[in-house]
């Protein structure tokens, strides 16, 4: 344990923890703005997985790195649009629609993996690029400044967000749509659009939150994700709605789990507790949700569909 | 989907259908698969009408497996008059476990179903991976080295018996028809039923009438678990290779039972009886779609992408099979109670000439 | 003052859905400057007219003309460009927001694609000044009061320039005085050239205010007329047709043992602070002990601890028939006796999904009476609801249809059914007949007479005065969680009354104005 706790290899920790975080910040940023504007979007794993799946096959067959995110973009949006049609036009249930999405992306993506690659082959992944300066200090630059570029996207992403919610137009929109979308309505704001461009939004990032995480890896696999689309969800009800409280319980993620893997490779962990310590993230979010769940409360209308009588 | 993979749909649906129904032992392989789905999808059923939404069906099954497993371990020798009715029991048990944790979380700590359902599902996963590797792992894998993550083979005692020789119909197909009347009588039947759906429709109301709001949200977790559980102990003890084993992956040892019970369930409406021509007709898609995989060198993971599509349909579908439901309804064809049909989240409708529901002015915070 | 030209022409509008015409060919006008009130029971087809006027529904027949052009409003946008507003009984106010998002929200910002909050909260505190309707631009409206919520409804309307103004039932969450101070603020609009819709079902308050009045019942114009023209007996006639007894007759009677006995009660709020202060009551068997007070004074807080759904402070005792219930829940309180009918029927008092017969049953539903091995006997139950439809003249096609497809009054006779039937000791009424039409009112209100001369001891907790005038024994004046007096009902007067509701002590209510 003592091996742990060097200054280089807790550095290498912080650093490993920023860059896990980027996934779930950028998944968990997005669908916060889907459920402030009153949706919930439980199919974001499956977003991440298909778009991640595309963005793999993008560089497994051009190299192109950038063109890749974009396509992991594009397929969010895509995926968006789908969602969107069921939520805001259908007025389905959104919880169980949302798990519809997961099956079908998990299922699509591990069968499109199967057909057109077969067996997982490791591709390029994204360079890291040093803030000039920054990233000369002593071990908080090697921490936070010597990030892939798509890192400190995510990062910037979260005071755009405070800025889309707080200071526009859209973003006041998107408030009164998720809480009273009633009186929205009386006052001429169209609930059914604005919750339509909030989900593609959402579905967006998740895309480039699957973008993000197969080519920090270089590698995918079935199922990649594991559950951390899920776990995006949840931490919106962590961070109570605001973009800031996300993004530290993204942090705090991605940190557990560097920390688990580097106590793996340390030999903290033995081999055959590796299944216990996958539980860990999972059983973390189950406290969280227990200790912060009186604290916090939701938009007021979410999941509920909208319809004027 | 068939014709980009290059296959004839209509090659491809016969291939299905006969895969699915072609035979006596093939219909009985469908009912076998409908099985652990008609009685995940009537403990759904239960869930929903008390207003919880259960999509931690993987863990309560795996809760289940495992605690039948264990008492299977534990007691081989016991007759089979007494041990089959003991490991269903003990799945019983094992899966209301995993169902009233959810349930407690949510009546007494607020937090939401769907979300530590989820998790529970993922630790579930883990835990089992860790429980096949390592305790309970088959001793002669250990030896062999080759670590399969399987039990040894369990009792004959334990196994469910065949109810026609020569099929693999066996007792948990009945069961799990019991289980699903069970549910309606349940439901529609007793002051508990009763209960569970004043809870669904308005919690408040269910309380100021004198209802326990939070005990009958965790019965209903605990009883949709249990169900659940059920399905559980029948996978392993109705299965060929009599052991329980997965292959690692998060859905190998269930098939992803959990969620397919969770279609079922909303394909049939949300009513425990029409969960089960719902749960058989995907059983014969699962069925279906080996056949699929063997004729036209498609693979099964199709399987899964279509479920995933169906399920997509089914809810988008929900407001045409509402409507469809009240005409049928109307027409007298339905059962007369009048909250047989789908619910959703939303604001009730009220009748005209009643005022909307004061609930912004006087609920403010 | 007001001009012959018409502001708004409505003709000939025919409104109809599954089952119901709710707008039957009605003609209706508005003149520049003038308060013209639409008066109807629910149901009637006021909302559904006003609704139509702001785009919210279409009409099937007839045609709008505003300002003489012809027009079409579909959409809230629509009407809110062509300046008209409207004022809804239930505020459509997004309470995490503060008062000048509030305003803005609909609005185009200077800046776009930002919000130009800081112009439109000068704006604000400009109109603010102009019409004496005091709003803090800067505070979210969820930690208004309702009366302050309405004034804020009110500066959105004028913030958009509107020239015809709706208002729909606004003075149900006033006290007498804070009405009289928005009919100041009304009439001042109207004066100015506004023309104004009112809507309402109060009598005293549509004499004191119209200009003119027209009476719908069941979807038509049943008259227009002038309160110099009319009384409050004829309007009620022509809302009802046939004529109503406006005051229930109510026996004198000697009240019994005390059977409902709260001490120092104290609940806290959802709000920082305490709604109930230290209350004491108690509460005769064959009285009817009113609580009167404008809502949001803690009326709510105090019936749901009495009913056992909000727990109280330390030092507290509620006691039924002398047994301390402070520590029981719901259920044993129903046990020992006790009746409760909720404020809000539709969100605690009945289920919309279910049927009439399950409704009827919600609090029986476990007793022997009942069930047989288990499970339910519908024989007996149905055989009991069938009773309890017709004792209580509840109209339903049957009692196997769901609840929601029933009128309000219809359904706040179930509840009572239910509660009723179940001989309780103790009776808890809150807002018995909110949203309830005349015709079900007055049976409603003898129902309660009738249980009260059955011995129960009633608590009745209303905002209506009338009600309370009508039918309390005593009337208790609640007044930011605490009793400000309790007065019999023969000294109490209107004005007494009224002066207490808005806080001023019994004493010196008794030698005001």
């Amino acid at each position: 344990m003592s091996d742990f706790f060097t200054l280089s290899v807790l550095v290498a920790t912080a650093a490993s923890g920023i860059r896990l975080a980027t996934p779930y910040l950028l998944a968990s940023l997005g669908e916060t703005v889907g459920q402030r504007s009153g949706v919930l979007n439980l199919g974001v794993d499956g977003v991440m997985l298909l778009s991640a799946f595309f963005s793999y096959w993008v560089v497994l067959e051009t190299g192109n790195l950038w063109l890749a995110v974009l396509v992991g973009v594009i397929v969010g949006l895509v995926m968006g649009l789908l969602y969107g049609f069921i939520t805001v036009v259908l007025n389905a249930t959104q919880g169980i629609s949302g798990i519809g999405i997961y099956i079908f992306g998990l299922g699509l993506s591990g069968l499109l993996f199967r057909r057109q690659v077969g067996t997982p082959k490791p591709v390029r992944r994204l360079p890291n690029v040093d803030i000039p300066v920054l990233s000369d200090i002593p071990h908080l630059g090697a921490a936070l400044f010597q990030r892939n570029l798509l890192t400190y996207l995510a990062f910037l992403l979260v005071p755009a967000t405070v800025l889309l919610l707080g200071r526009t137009t859209f973003g006041l929109n998107i408030r009164s749509v998720g809480e009273n979308p009633g009186a929205a309505d009386s006052l001429g704001v169209s609930v059914e659009r604005t919750r339509f461009a909030a989900i593609l939004i959402a579905n967006s990032m998740a895309g480039l939150a699957g973008a993000a995480l197969v080519l920090q890896l270089g590698i995918f696999q079935p199922n990649l994700t594991q559950g951390m689309g899920f776990i995006a969800v949840a931490l919106v009800y962590f961070g109570a709605w605001r973009p800031v409280g996300v993004m530290s319980g993204a942090l705090l993620y991605g940190l557990v789990n560097a920390t688990v893997l580097q106590w793996k490779a340390l030999g903290i962990i033995p081999v055959n507790g590796s299944d216990l310590a996958a539980m860990a993230p999972a059983v973390l979010t189950i406290l969280a949700l227990v200790i912060l769940a009186r604290r916090v409360s939701a938009p007021a209308a979410l999941t509920r569909p909208f319809t004027r009588h | 989907m068939l014709l980009a993979l290059g296959a004839s749909p209509v090659e491809g649906f016969s291939a299905m259908f006969d895969g699915a129904f072609g035979s006596g032992s093939r219909i009985a392989a469908t009912a076998v698969k409908a099985t652990p789905l008609i009685l995940v999808g009537a403990g759904i059923t239960i869930a929903f009408r008390t207003n919880v939404i259960n999509i931690g069906g993987e863990s309560q099954i795996i809760a289940g497996a495992l605690l039948s497993t264990v008492v299977a371990l534990n007691l081989p020798d016991l007759p089979a008059i007494l041990l089959v009715p003991a490991v269903l029991m003990a799945g019983l048990i094992g899966g209301g476990i995993a169902g009233a944790i959810p349930g407690a979380l949510k009546a007494y700590a607020s937090v939401n179903e769907i979300l530590s359902t989820i998790m529970l599902n993922l630790v579930m996963v883990r835990f089992m991976n860790y429980l096949l590797r390592g305790p309970l792992i088959d001793p002669y894998e250990m030896e062999a080295g080759t670590r399969i993550p399987q039990t040894q083979r369990l009792s004959d005692n334990a196994m469910l018996p065949n109810l026609i020789d020569g099929t693999r119909l066996h007792l948990g197909v009945p069961v799990a028809i019991v289980a699903a009347v069970g549910a309606y009588l349940l439901l529609w039947r007793t002051p508990t039923g009763f209960r569970l759906r004043a809870v669904g429709h308005s919690a408040d109301a269910a309380r100021a009438a004198g209802i326990n709001v939070e005990r009958n949200i965790t019965l209903a977790l605990a009883l949709s678990g249990s169900l659940a559980g059920i399905a559980g102990a029948i996978l392993v003890f109705g299965s060929e290779g009599q052991r329980m084993v997965t292959d690692g992956s998060a859905t190998g040892f269930t098939g992803s039972a959990g969620f397919n019970g969770i279609v079922a369930a909303l394909f049939g409406g949300l009513h425990p009886l029409w969960t089960v021509p719902s749960a058989i007709l995907f059983g014969a898609l699962l069925t279906g779609a080996t056949q699929l995989q063997r004729v036209l060198q498609v693979p099964a993971a199709l399987a899964v992408a279509l479920n995933g599509i169906v399920v997509i349909f089914v809810v988008s579908s929900t407001p045409a099979r509402a409507w469809i439901q009240k005409s049928l309804t109307d027409a007298g064809l339905f059962n007369r109670r009048s909250d047989s049909g789908t619910k959703g989240p939303g604001p009730s409708r009220l009748g005209a000439g009643d005022l909307p529901d004061s609930s912004e002015g006087s609920g403010d915070v | 003052m007001r001009s012959e030209q018409r502001l708004l022409e409505m003709n000939g509008i025919t409104k109809v859905f599954p089952g119901v015409v709710a707008n039957d060919s009605i003609d209706f006008d508005v003149r520049y400057g003038e308060v013209h009130t639409l008066l109807g029971e629910n149901g009637a087809g006021k909302s559904t007219l006003v609704k139509i006027l702001f785009g919210l529904y279409q009409s099937d027949e007839g045609s709008i003309r505003l300002r003489g052009d012809p027009t079409e409003i579909t959409s809230p946008s629509e009407a809110i460009a062509a300046r008209i507003g409207m004022i809804h009984q239930h505020f459509m106010l997004v309470p995490t927001l503060t008062v000048a998002e509030n305003v803005a929200l609909g609005t185009a910002s200077t800046r776009r694609p930002f919000t130009d909050l800081d112009l439109v909260s000068e704006r604000v505190a400009e109109i603010s000044r102009q019409h004496g309707l005091a709003v803090d631009p800067s505070v979210e409206v969820r930690r208004l009061a309702v009366g302050e919520r309405q004034r804020v409804e009110i500066v959105k309307a004028l913030y958009r320039d509107v020239e015809l103004l709706v208002l729909d039932e606004p003075t149900a969450v006033l006290t007498p005085g804070e009405v009289d101070d928005l009919f100041v603020i009304l009439r001042r609009m109207a004066d100015s050239g506004h023309g104004l819709i009112f809507i309402s079902h109060k009598l005293r308050e549509v004499m004191s205010l119209s200009d003119r009045i027209t009476v719908l019942q069941n979807g038509r114009v049943v008259g227009t007329t002038t309160p110099a023209e009319t009384n409050r007996e004829e309007l009620a006639q022509m809302m009802v047709g046939r004529s109503v007894n406006l005051t229930p007759h109510k026996p004198k009677r000697e009240p019994g043992e005390v059977r409902l006995e709260v001490a120092s009660l104290t609940v806290q709020g959802d709000r920082e602070g305490v709604s109930v202060d230290q209350i004491d009551l108690q509460v005769r068997s064959g009285e009817i002990l009113g609580v009167a007070g404008v809502s949001g004074n803690g009326q709510r807080e105090l019936a749901e601890a009495i009913a056992g759904l909000r727990s109280i402070e330390a030092g507290g005792s509620i006691r039924i028939d002398g047994i301390d219930v402070t520590n029981e829940n719901v259920r044993a309180r129903r046990d020992r006796g006790l009746g409760f009918i909720s404020e809000e029927r539709m969100k605690d008092g009945a289920i919309a999904e279910f049927t009439v017969a399950e409704n009827l049953l919600l609090l029986e539903h476990g007793s022997k009476k009942f069930t047989k091995r288990g499970m339910f006997a519908f024989g007996a139950i149905n055989q009991h609801c069938e009773k309890l439809v017709e004792d209580f003249a509840v109209k339903t096609p049957s009692i196997e249809t769901p609840t929601s497809s029933l009128s309000g009054g219809n359904i706040q006779k179930v509840i009572l059914a239910r509660e009723l039937s179940a001989k309780p000791k103790v009776l808890l009424a809150c807002q018995p007949t909110r949203g309830v039409d005349i015709g079900a009112t007055e049976y409603i209100h003898n129902l309660l007479i009738e249980q009260r001369d059955l011995g129960t001891a009633m608590l009745l907790i209303s905002e209506d005065l009338d009600e309370v005038l009508g039918l309390a024994d005593r009337i208790a004046v609640m007044y930011e969680g605490r009793i400000v007096g309790i007065v019999p009902t023969g000294e109490a007067s209107r004005s007494r009354i009224g002066l207490m509701m808005a806080g001023v002590p019994e004493q010196e209510a008794r030698n005001g104005p």
